[in-house]
């Protein structure tokens, strides 16, 4: 059997958002890829954000929504021609609803190579307790 | 001879109708962003990754969208008229018990090949990798780059 990591890559397409949030900048919205995963203590997400920099990217979290904004600027010099053109640079903008309740003042968030990693600690009050049985 | 240096690449890429073309494309996304349809997917080749490719009069520029991978990962080779691009895109995995709620970033090989409109010098390529794009410059070979001829009276 293959192993997890010598699969080859396949191309995925920016997921292009038909204008859900309102813009006042004109261009594309790309809605990132991201991975979500959970254990006890805190909710962690990756997302790629590729040519964000991180005082372009935008992270609010207020009624449980969490909000992922991040503007690209192209690199592109103005006296370049181009001759292929597969992808566009936008905006990216994603949304969650967070079901638990994420302390805010621990938010983690590193932007390393076009990654993303946000690491949302949950209040002490959410975390799930082991009950013990006592036998009587 | 004169015209082969004037424009020493494939005539097809130093079309004339290059920037109608483009404004083709652009008008195309615009109705299919109304149509809600990703325009995208048609002039990509369908290979990771998305890659952008300009010039100007001494370099051509090649740029990739490559989030979340090592420099070590990447290796890059030109050779004439052709560079690849192959590397390995590994997400660490947790090690502690967890339990996803999405997993959408894909990791795995990649490697893909394009042909440049014109060939390049080899030994002077620069790469640089920085926040998730992979920036190429290739200088033009001598023969590639257009030329100003005066003319004589």
């Amino acid at each position: 059997m293959l192993k997890e990591s010598t699969r080859e890559i396949q191309k995925m397409d920016k997921g292009n958002l038909p204008a859900v949030p309102e813009q006042t900048r004109p261009g594309p919205i790309y809605t990132p890829a991201v991975d979500i995963f959970e254990n006890d203590d805190r909710i962690s997400l990756l997302a790629d954000l590729p040519g964000v920099l991180a005082k372009d990217l935008k992270i609010d979290l207020r009624d449980n929504v969490l909000t992922l904004s991040a503007q690209v600027t192209r690199p592109e010099s103005a006296n370049e021609t181009t001759i292929l053109f597969e992808y566009e640079s936008g905006t990216f903008f994603r949304q969650f609803t967070l079901s638990e309740v994420i302390d805010q003042a621990k938010i983690d968030a590193k932007l390393t190579d076009g990654v993303l990693k946000l690491e949302l600690p949950k209040l002490e009050r959410a975390r799930p307790r082991q009950i013990t049985v006592k036998v009587s | 001879m004169l015209l082969r240096r004037v424009w020493p690449s494939r005539p097809a890429f130093e079309n004339p109708f290059a920037e109608l073309d483009q404004l083709r494309r652009e008008m195309l996304r615009m109705f299919d962003t109304v149509a809600g349809n990703d325009s995208a997917r048609e002039i990509s080749a369908g290979v990771f990754p998305p890659m952008n490719v300009a010039q100007d009069d001494n370099n051509f520029y090649v740029r990739a969208e490559v989030p979340g991978i090592s420099a070590k990962d990447l290796s890059i080779s030109a050779l004439r008229n052709r560079v690849s691009i192959s590397g390995k895109r590994v997400i660490p995995q947790e090690n502690e018990r967890v339990s996803y709620h999405r997993k959408e970033r894909a990791e795995g090989e990649f490697s893909r090949t394009v042909t440049l409109p014109g060939e390049v010098v080899a030994d002077r390529v620069e790469a640089r990798y920085s926040d998730g794009i992979l920036a190429l410059t290739l200088p033009k070979a001598e023969e590639a780059k257009p030329r100003q001829i005066a003319v004589k009276n």
